[in-house]
């Protein structure tokens, strides 16, 4: 199967005395193995859309599905299980729980999927946190960790449960120019050496320009599409 | 006649950040004892170690010498009894407001052997603590769906779920607007009337610790130490109109020249 995600014709309004649409006629289509930046001004739409896509958020209009299957007819039960399996999230915040280790953080994501026993999901978790350059974080708390750090430990929890999809809001948003490089060689390997598929929100110019494939949003809309386009 | 050992109690704690010869010294000859179920405010001039009070505490940070003890156990590592909450996002963006509430019991021991098993039980615990602070009806809402208040409501529901015997609110409300933050003292000094955990409360709003403590601590400027400790005698429960009264402002006042004058010393 060659499409991981598919939205066609998604909307998103607000409902209210005034309604607020937040994106509109999304038609977007992702295969394995794509990376894909998107941007746009402040207030375009892109945290809607990543909400959308990683099926956080429901379109008012229109459909998504993913890997074949129609996100309508799924329950949120059946959301929150895909996700669990087939997702990952990074923010522009760690959200590492600060009285874990990075360990014990990477493991509440594990543990909840229950796909391994506690001795696999541990040397999973170390192999993960090595990948990353990050050994010696296995054992530390997220207080005693730098900036970047933080971040590659995130994004570690995010490929805990080996999603076939990576969702990134803003995740240099707190880094500085190196950091930000590193996090963006991360996302690069895990397209090209374990075909996995990143969509990634950024203000980062130089770290978009990276991506194979541009988005840009404007007002809610898909202005350019560089696989399309 | 109380000889009882205090719950919380710091002694002569110092911290450097850093290690040795170019760190920072953030605290120092830090004296400090909280009594069960006290509700303690800590307040002072910024960057004077309040947070790293809270690390100290809380176990996130080791004390460089001195001992910090709590439940009369020396800390020595994050402790497990503690719910937090502070002004940084903490609630998982991918978790539904119900999820993250439950979240404590999937990862902390004892929970967490039985949570599987017990989890219909812990739902409807979680449901009537969001309901408590105004939240029915929001259960299967994301965080990035809820307002700032709101949000902050779902992280003491969270850091509450458990049980613990100690939470540790770092400005948990600086964020918010006045009124939102106002209304948040009535619901957190619900939630204490009726369950009186430990509390230890940093704020930067001095009428937030008089509503709310027992007891303000004063710290110096960095190096900090507690250098004024104040008992707040107002009867309980306290109101917002009740903080415009004559008494309720003295203290304010009194609290607000005793850091005026730390900021002086520094
Ligand atoms: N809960 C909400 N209620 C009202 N308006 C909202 C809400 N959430 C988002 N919006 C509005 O929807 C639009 C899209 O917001 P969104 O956060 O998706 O933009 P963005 O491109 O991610 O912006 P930024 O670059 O600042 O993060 C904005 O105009 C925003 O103000
Ligand atoms: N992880 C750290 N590494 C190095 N220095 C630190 C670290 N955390 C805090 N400090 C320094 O220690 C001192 C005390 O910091 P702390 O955060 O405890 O102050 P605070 O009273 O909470 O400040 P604020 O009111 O601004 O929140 C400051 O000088 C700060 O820069
Ligand atoms: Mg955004
Ligand atoms: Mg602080």
């Amino acid at each position: 199967m060659s499409t991981i995600l598919r939205a066609e014709g998604v909307t998103r309004v607000l409902p209210g005395p005034q309604p607020v649409t937040l994106v509109r006629d999304i038609d977007f289509a992702l295969s394995p193995g794509e990376f894909v930046a998107v941007t746009g001004p402040s207030g375009s739409g892109k945290s809607s859309l990543l909400y959308l896509l990683g099926l956080l958020d429901r379109p008012t209009e229109g459909r998504i599905s993913i890997e074949g299957r129609d996100t309508a007819a799924m329950s949120e039960n059946e959301l929150a299980a895909t996700r669990l399996a087939r997702l990952g999230f990074v923010f522009q915040f760690h959200f590492l729980l600060p009285e874990f280790t990075t360990l014990d953080n990477l493991l509440i994501p594990m543990r909840r999927l229950g796909r391994w026993d506690e001795a696999e999901r541990e040397d999973r978790a170390r192999a993960l946190l090595a990948s990353l350059g990050m050994d010696e974080a296995a054992g530390k708390l997220p207080e005693q960790l730098s900036g970047g750090m933080r971040q590659r430990a995130a994004i570690a929890r995010a490929l805990a449960n080996d999603p076939a999809l990576l969702l990134a809001d803003e995740p240099t948003g707190n880094l500085d120019t190196r950091n930000a490089r590193t996090v963006f060689d991360i996302f690069e390997r895990l397209v090209a050496d374990e075909h996995r598929s990143v969509i990634v929100v950024t203000h980062d110019q130089e770290q978009a320009a990276r991506a194979p494939r541009q988005v840009r949003l404007v007002d809610g809309r898909i202005v350019h599409d560089s696989a399309r386009d | 006649m109380r000889a009882e050992t205090p719950f919380v109690a710091l002694d002569r704690v110092s911290l450097t950040y850093g290690g040795e010869g170019g760190g920072t010294l953030a605290v120092e000859g830090l004296d400090l004892a909280i009594s069960r179920g006290e509700f303690a405010a800590v307040v002072g001039p910024s960057g004077c170690g309040k947070s790293t009070l809270m690390k100290l505490v809380t176990g996130l940070a080791p004390a460089s010498a001195g001992s910090v003890a709590v439940g009369g156990q020396r800390v020595a590592g994050p402790l497990k009894i503690v719910g937090m909450a502070f002004q940084n996002p903490t609630l998982l963006p991918w978790r539904t407001t119900l999820d993250n509430v439950l979240l404590p019991l999937e990862i902390v021991e004892p929970h967490r052997a039985a949570f599987r098993r017990e989890r219909a039980r812990h739902v409807e615990r979680a449901r009537a603590l969001l309901a408590t602070v105004g939240l029915a009806g929001f259960e299967g809402k994301y965080p990035w769906q809820l307002s700032g208040g709101m949000q902050q409501r779902a992280s003491l529901c969270r850091a509450l779920i458990h049980e613990p015997e100690l939470l540790m609110l770092d400005e948990p409300f600086a964020a918010l607007d006045a009124f939102t933050r106002e209304e948040l003292w009535g619901v957190l000094q619900d939630l204490w009337l009726v369950r009186r955990f430990t509390c230890i409360l940093v704020t930067h709003d001095l009428r937030e610790a008089v509503y709310l403590a027992d007891t303000v601590h004063v710290m110096s400027a960095r190096p900090g130490r507690i250098i004024a400790t104040r008992a707040i005698d107002l009867p309980r429960p306290r109101t917002l109109e009740g903080s415009f009264e004559p008494h309720f402002v003295d203290l304010v006042h009194g609290l607000r020249d005793r850091i005026a004058a730390a900021r002086a010393e520094a």
